[in-house]
C-alpha cells in the first residue's frame, strides 16, 4: 500500500452552510439552530454555521445573524461563517462570529459567473477582509473552488489552483480547503492536483473539501489522506445537491467519511451514532431521504 | 498519468456482474429476452468478463430460472468470457450442456453465512466444489472461485483474515484460477481491506486475486482503490449498480461499473471498456427494471448532458 496515513484527522462539518444553502427546501431558523446544535453534541471541532451574505443573492442564509446568536457555542469547537466581503465580515464580527472564510476560485470563468469579477480582482476584495480580520485577531480560512474541473472551463491547471492557493495563504488565510466544486476529480487528478499545491502550501494548513457527484469523493479522500492531508470537508447526510447537475448529489457525507476513518484507526473524536441521529433529524425537517449511504444501510425495516 | 509510476496496475480486468449478481438481487424479475438485450449489449462495451446466469434450482432463485434460455440466446463475442455460477455438480454438468465455457463457486469465509446460504458447512461446501472443479479439469472449463464474506458476515460480524485466507486458498489449490474476495456486505472500508488482502497475498498470488466490492456503505471505492494500490488487478461490478443488499433492505450493494470505470480512467488504468457504452446499457436495464440508476457518474451524466 502507498504512504501511511495521519494519527488524527480534522473533520469540517459544512451542513448548516453548504449543505443547506443548497437543498431545495428551506428551513426555519430554529431548525437550524437545532441542526446545529446537535452537531456540536457529536464532537466535531469545526462546524460552519451560516453565511453573512445579503438574501438578496442567498435567501437560505437570510437568518444569519439570528443563528449565529441563537446557537451554544460549545468551547472547544469553532464556528466559522462564510464573509465574502467587508460589510459580511463586520455583520458576522457584530453578531459573535470568531472565525471567517473566504471563497476563492481557481477558474476565471466560474468567479465571473459567481461573483461577478475576476480572479485578480476577488482576491483584492478579501484582502480587505483579511486586514479587519488580523486587526481582530480573527482567523480566517480560504476555499479554492473548482480545483479538479470547472463547470465552464472543464479541466483546470493544477500550476493555477497553486497560484490561487499560495496566494489566499500568503495573505494570511490558516487554512486553505481546496474544492472539487462538480465532484469531476478522481484519486489521479487529485494526486496530480495536491503534487503541484503543496509545493507552494505546506500540508498542514490543507484541506480537501469533496464532492459526490460522480461517486469519487471518499476515494479522493483516501488520496489526499495518503498524501498526508489530515483536514477534511463534509456534510451530514451528505446535505447539498450539485447546483451543476440537477438532481445529483453534491456534498460527501459526514457519516460516510468518518465511518471510512474508523475503519484506518484514524481518530477524528466524532461518535458516529449521533452524527446519524442529526443526519436523520435534519432530512426529517427537509422531508427527504439521506445522502449518506451509511445512514440507509444501518435503517433495519 | 502513469499508473506504473504510481505503483498501480497498467491494466484491470473487469468482471461485469450485473446480469447474474446483480439480477438476482433485484425486486423486480425481467423476462429472458431483457437479459439477453443486456448482456448483448453489454458485449459490446469492451468487457471482458461478463457473469451471464445461475444454474441453480428455480427453487430457490426463481430470478435465475432461465438459466438454459439465457445461456443459449446470448450473442457470443470472441475475446469476452461468459462465466455462469455452479454450486454443484448437476448445476455444472446443465451449464455445459447449454454452452458454458467457464464457472464459478460461491465459498464463504464464515460458517453461519455458509449454513445460512447453502445449509452446510464450509468444509462440506468445498467438498462439492471439489466435485466441480474436478470434471472442470477433465473438460477444460476454467473455474473462477468466489469467496463471501472476506470484510465481515451479516451473522458473524467480524471475519478473520486467516480465515478468508484459508478458504481462498482451498479453492485455489482445487484448480480455481481466479478467487474473488467478496465483501458481502459491504461493511469493509480500506484498513480491513489491506489486512485481509496481505493475509491472502501469502497464499495466493496476486494474479488470481480479484475484488468484489459492496457499496453498502458507500465504501467500495476506496476499498478498490486500496486492493489496486496493493497490486490487484481484478475487479468485479455490476451495470448501474444493480442488485441492492439483501442483509439490509432499501441500502445498495453491488458497486456501479460506470463509477468504477470513471476512477479508472482518471488514474490512467486501462480497462479496454466504453464508459458511455455502459450508460447505455446501463440506462436500457434501469427502465426495464423502472428503477433509478445506483451509478452517480450516470447520475451526473444525464443531469448534465455530458460526460466528463
Amino acid at each position: 500500500a502507498s504512504g501511511g496515513y495521519p494519527k488524527r484527522v480534522k473533520v469540517v462539518e459544512v451542513g448548516p452552510r453548504d449543505g443547506l444553502q443548497n437543498e431545495k427546501n428551506v428551513v426555519p431558523t430554529p431548525v437550524k439552530i437545532n441542526l446545529i446544535n446537535m452537531l456540536s453534541e457529536t464532537g466535531l471541532p469545526v462546524i460552519e454555521a451560516t453565511s453573512f451574505v445579503s438574501p438578496k443573492w442567498v435567501p437560505q442564509m437570510a437568518d444569519h445573524t439570528e443563528v449565529m446568536q441563537g446557537i451554544n457555542k460549545l468551547p472547544g469547537i469553532s464556528y466559522p461563517v462564510l464573509t465574502p466581503n467587508l460589510k459580511g465580515f463586520q455583520a458576522a464580527v457584530a453578531a459573535g462570529a470568531k472565525e471567517v472564510s473566504i471563497f476563492g476560485a481557481a477558474s476565471e470563468m466560474f468567479t465571473k459567473k459567481n461573483i461577478n469579477c475576476s480572479i485578480e480582482e476577488s482576491l483584492e476584495r478579501f484582502d480587505e477582509v483579511m486586514r479587519a480580520a488580523r486587526e481582530a485577531n480573527i482567523p480566517v480560512r480560504g476555499y479554492v473552488s473548482c480545483v479538479l474541473g470547472c463547470p465552464y472551463e472543464g479541466k483546470i491547471s493544477a500550476a493555477k489552483v497553486a497560484e490561487v492557493s499560495k496566494k489566499m495563504y500568503s495573505m494570511g488565510c490558516y487554512e486553505i480547503s481546496l474544492g472539487d466544486t462538480i465532484g469531476v476529480g478522481t484519486p489521479g487528478s487529485m494526486k496530480e492536483m495536491l503534487t503541484v499545491v503543496m509545493k507552494e502550501v505546506p500540508v498542514g494548513a490543507l484541506a480537501v473539501h469533496c464532492h459526490d457527484t460522480y461517486g469519487q469523493a471518499l476515494a479522493n479522500i483516501l488520496l489526499a489522506l495518503q498524501m498526508g492531508v489530515s483536514v477534511v470537508d463534509a456534510s451530514v447526510a451528505g446535505l447539498g445537491g450539485c447546483p451543476y447537475a440537477q438532481g445529483a448529489s453534491g456534498n460527501v457525507a459526514t457519516e460516510d467519511l468518518v465511518y471510512m476513518l474508523n475503519g484506518l484507526g484514524i481518530h477524528t473524536g466524532v461518535d458516529l451514532q449521533k452524527l446519524m441521529d442529526t443526519g436523520t433529524f435534519i432530512c426529517n425537517a427537509l422531508n427527504r431521504r439521506t445522502n449518506s449511504k451509511v445512514s440507509q444501510a444501518s435503517c433495519r425495516l | 498519468q502513469e499508473p506504473q509510476a504510481s505503483g498501480l496496475p497498467e491494466y484491470i480486468k473487469i468482471v461485469e456482474v450485473g446480469p447474474r449478481d446483480g439480477l438476482q438481487n433485484e425486486k423486480v424479475i425481467v423476462p429472458t429476452d431483457i437479459k439477453i438485450e443486456l448482456i448483448n449489449q453489454l458485449s459490446k462495451t469492451g468487457l471482458p468478463a461478463i457473469e451471464v446466469t445461475s444454474f441453480v434450482s428455480s427453487k430457490w432463485v426463481p430470478q435465475m430460472a432461465d438459466h438454459k434460455e439465457v445461456m443459449k440466446g446470448i450473442e457470443r463475442h470472441p475475446g469476452v468470457q461468459y462465466p455462469v455460477l455452479t454450486p454443484n455438480l448437476q448445476g455444472f454438468h446443465s451449464a455445459i450442456a447449454a454452452g458454458a465455457t467457464e464457472v464459478s463457486v460461491f465459498g464463504a469465509a464464515s460458517e453461519s453465512f455458509s449454513k445460512m446460504n447453502i445449509n452446510c458447512s464450509i468444509e462440506e461446501s468445498i467438498e462439492k466444489f471439489g466435485e466441480v472443479t474436478k470434471s472442470a479439469r477433465n473438460m477444460n472449463i476454467p473455474v473462477r472461485g468466489y469467496v463471501s464474506c472476506a470484510l465481515g458476515c451479516p451473522y458473524e460480524g467480524n471475519v478473520v483474515p486467516d480465515k478468508v485466507a484459508e478458504v481462498s486458498k482451498r479453492l485455489y489449490s482445487m484448480g480455481c484460477y481466479e478467487i474473488s474476495l467478496g465483501d458481502t456486505i459491504g461493511v469493509g472500508t480500506p484498513g480491513s481491506m489491506k489486512k485481509m488482502l496481505e493475509a491472502v497475498m501469502k497464499e495466493i498470488p496476486l494474479s488470481a486475486l480479484a475484488v468484489h466490492c459492496h457499496d453498502t456503505y458507500g465504501q467500495a471505492l476506496a476499498n478498490i482503490l486500496t486492493a489496486i494500490q496493493m497490486g490487484v488487478a481484478v475487479v468485479d461490478s455490476s451495470v448501474a449498480g444493480l442488485g441492492g443488499c439483501p442483509y439490509a433492505k432499501g441500502a445498495t450493494g453491488n458497486v456501479a461499473t460506470e463509477d468504477v470505470i470513471y476512477m479508472l480512467n482518471g488514474l490512467g488504468i486501462n480497462t479496454g471498456v466504453n464508459l458511455y457504452a455502459v450508460m447505455e446499457a446501463g440506462n436500457f436495464i434501469c427502465t426495464a427494471l423502472n428503477k433509478k440508476t445506483n451509478s452517480k457518474v450516470a447520475q451526473a451524466s444525464f443531469s448534465t448532458g455530458t460526460i466528463n
